[in-house]
């Protein structure tokens, strides 16, 4: 049984978006990520200012056993890193929607409304169909 | 069990699953054009017994020549325990094995070679070894690229004074990934990439300067100001060093203000012997801050269920195996048996040995060169101090009097024109410990004798024109 909060939307490689009151956006990874990845050891997050395209790849969490690709969902410039993860990438494991979020981004014109998330209940059908 | 990993039934089977008919089908999209059909200028097989002759007949004809040449390849004394424990049954690998924590013992020594390497570069952290220097350079670079996260022009700033070797290996390796090499080039009175020639990068992005320390003349690079300057304008260091020379020199984790962000070199001198080129290794060390950017593999020390010290293969979610295309190399082996041997090496030596011998190959280069400076029609091109290597100017073309020294069992040291031809008549040479000095003797007279011919011959012409006048 999965963990997919309905205030926030979701995408295909398991990421998660929450809209913040000053239009920029937190991004992390789901609870079915962290979960499958395993006990995290290393989370490389991106530096402020940075511009990234839809699907680029932005950030690193690394466990004992694997390393994945964060992507950004969509366009825009990061305003901030978790830098606290550099010191407690555990975070990540605990508190996935809360905590442990990776970075945080300003969507370009437009990217917002151009990228292709899913809702609550349209993420537990990717998972259900992972699982099957 | 016979070791046959398909027959001629199981690939009939493979292909008959996939729908292919032969297995050169599976080929197809490889252009005719690109094909080779017959590797012309490959001989027949030999077998063992023949194979053994040819050798022994190219042995022989490279015979046992007093030897001057340096070059990144240096000829030292390797006690003879060094391979006598290396090659034992427990060692005599190449790899490093791939149920590595079943072989403990591997895995315990590469550790000490991280240590010994990591102490005498006066960094935090080494890998298992690479390649060899030129590779290791190569993956330096890569690895700074990966590491700066300010920069975006992967613009590596590569002195002349580096290796030619080294740059090659470098630029074929990385230029395809987008790496782009600018060549720094050297003072030529002083034979060193002067700090003040770096103003004119001032404010443009740089990714890395890589320094070589003693660099290709044999000269010491001022690196405490070169490595302040990168670090001022922040650009990573990649220092390219002879760990022989650190048992004296400053190690690069010392340079500057905050020392150097990469160290790595050519791991020969340290109980490999010369052996007609090759096999040599690699070394790479760097911060700990750094250490998921590096390539290759790393030991690391630990517990096991019990309370008991183990050893493992550490940070592998770097390698391909895990992190695939993405993988810092594609780096999995590397040169276990010869970082077998330099880590009994050094471990033979110690510090005070490593140190005794470099400070007698300094000592037998200045005793070379001042020799060699007395013959008249020889002098040295650069001014300032050197470690175990100089360069030295003659009055005539030089590969005609390498030659003639060859021919009396000296092989006097390497033409530089091929590389430098702006130096001129310029031949680097080198002498380690191994060097009596009744060697650098012989080396002077026989090297005065080849000289002297065209002097004597210009001398009679002369007398000639004066008695015919």
């Amino acid at each position: 049984m999965s963990n997919a909060p309905a205030d926030l939307r979701y995408t295909k490689s398991h990421e998660w978006l929450r809209s913040l009151a000053d239009g920029t956006v937190e991004i992390g990874i789901t609870d079915h990520a962290q979960h499958t990845l395993g006990d995290l050891v290393f989370v490389e997050v991106p530096q402020a200012g940075r511009k990234v395209q839809a699907g680029e790849a932005c950030a690193v969490v690394e466990s004992v056993k694997a390393a994945a690709d964060v992507y950004a969902p969509l366009a825009g410039e990061i305003t901030a890193g978790n830098e606290r993860l550099a010191t407690q990438p555990e975070t990540v494991n605990a508190q996935p929607y809360g905590a442990g979020w990776l970075m945080r981004l300003r969507p370009a014109p437009g990217a917002l409304e151009a990228a292709q998330l899913l809702s609550p209940a349209d993420y537990e059908k990717v998972l259900a169909a992972e699982e099957s | 069990m016979a070791f046959i990993p398909h027959t001629a039934a199981d690939v009939a089977a493979m292909l008959a699953a996939i729908g292919v008919e032969r297995i050169e089908d599976l080929f197809d999209e490889i252009p005719p054009k690109l094909r080779v059909k017959s590797l012309s200028g490959v001989p027949e097989a030999l077998n063992e017994m023949e194979i053994g002759r040819l050798m022994s007949a190219r042995a022989r004809a490279d015979g046992t020549a007093l030897s001057f040449i340096g070059a990144g390849a240096y000829e030292h004394h390797i006690p003879a325990a060094v391979w006598a424990i290396t090659t034992r049954g427990e060692f005599y690998s190449a790899y490093t094995p791939y149920q590595a924590e079943a072989s403990q013992g591997t895995l315990q020594l590469l550790y000490e070679f991280q240590t010994m390497i990591a102490r005498l570069a006066g960094m935090e952290v080494a890998n298992a070894s690479l390649y060899d220097g030129g590779s290791a350079s190569a993956e330096a670079a890569l690895m700074a690229v990966r590491a700066h996260r300010r920069s975006k022009s992967a613009r590596i700033l590569v002195p002349t004074t580096l290796h030619p070797h080294y740059r090659q290996v470098a630029v074929a390796t990385a230029s395809n990934q987008g790496l782009k090499f600018e060549e720094l080039p050297y003072c030529t009175a002083e034979g060193v990439i002067p700090a003040a020639s770096l103003g004119r990068y001032e404010g443009e992005d740089i990714t890395a300067l890589v320094i070589q320390q003693p660099n290709f003349f044999g000269r010491l690079e001022d690196v405490d100001a070169l490595t302040d300057w990168a670090h001022a304008h922040g650009v990573l260091v990649i220092a390219v060093v002879n760990p022989t020379s650190l048992a004296l020199l400053k190690p690069p984790g010392e340079w500057g203000a905050r020392g150097a962000d990469i160290a790595v070199g050519e791991g020969q001198p340290l109980g490999v012997p010369l052996s007609g080129g090759g096999p040599y290794f690699g070394f790479m060390t760097t911060r700990m801050e750094y250490v998921r950017q590096m390539p290759g593999r790393i030991v690391g020390r630990t517990l096991d269920a019990a309370g008991r010290e183990g050893f493992t293969l550490t940070l592998q979610a770097r390698e391909q195996h895990i992190r695939r295309a993405k993988a810092t190399s594609n780096i999995c082996t590397n040169q276990g048996l010869l970082v077998t041997a330099a880590t009994i090496y050094l471990s033979l030596m110690g510090p005070q040995g490593l140190a005794r011998t470099a400070a007698a190959s300094h000592a037998r280069t200045r005793e070379l060169t001042a020799a060699l400076t007395r013959v008249p029609g020889v002098r040295p091109v650069f001014t300032g101090p050197c470690f175990h290597e100089v360069v030295l100017q003659l009055d005539r073309p030089v590969a005609p009097v390498l030659e003639a020294l060859s021919e009396r069992g000296i092989v006097g040291g390497l033409e530089l024109s091929r590389y430098y031809p702006e130096l001129g008549h310029a031949v680097l040479v080198c002498a380690t410990e191994t060097k009596t000095s009744g060697d650098i003797e012989r080396y002077r007279s026989t090297l005065a004798e080849v000289l002297q011919p065209a002097r004597a011959g210009r001398a009679a012409r002369t007398a000639r024109e004066v008695r015919n006048a």
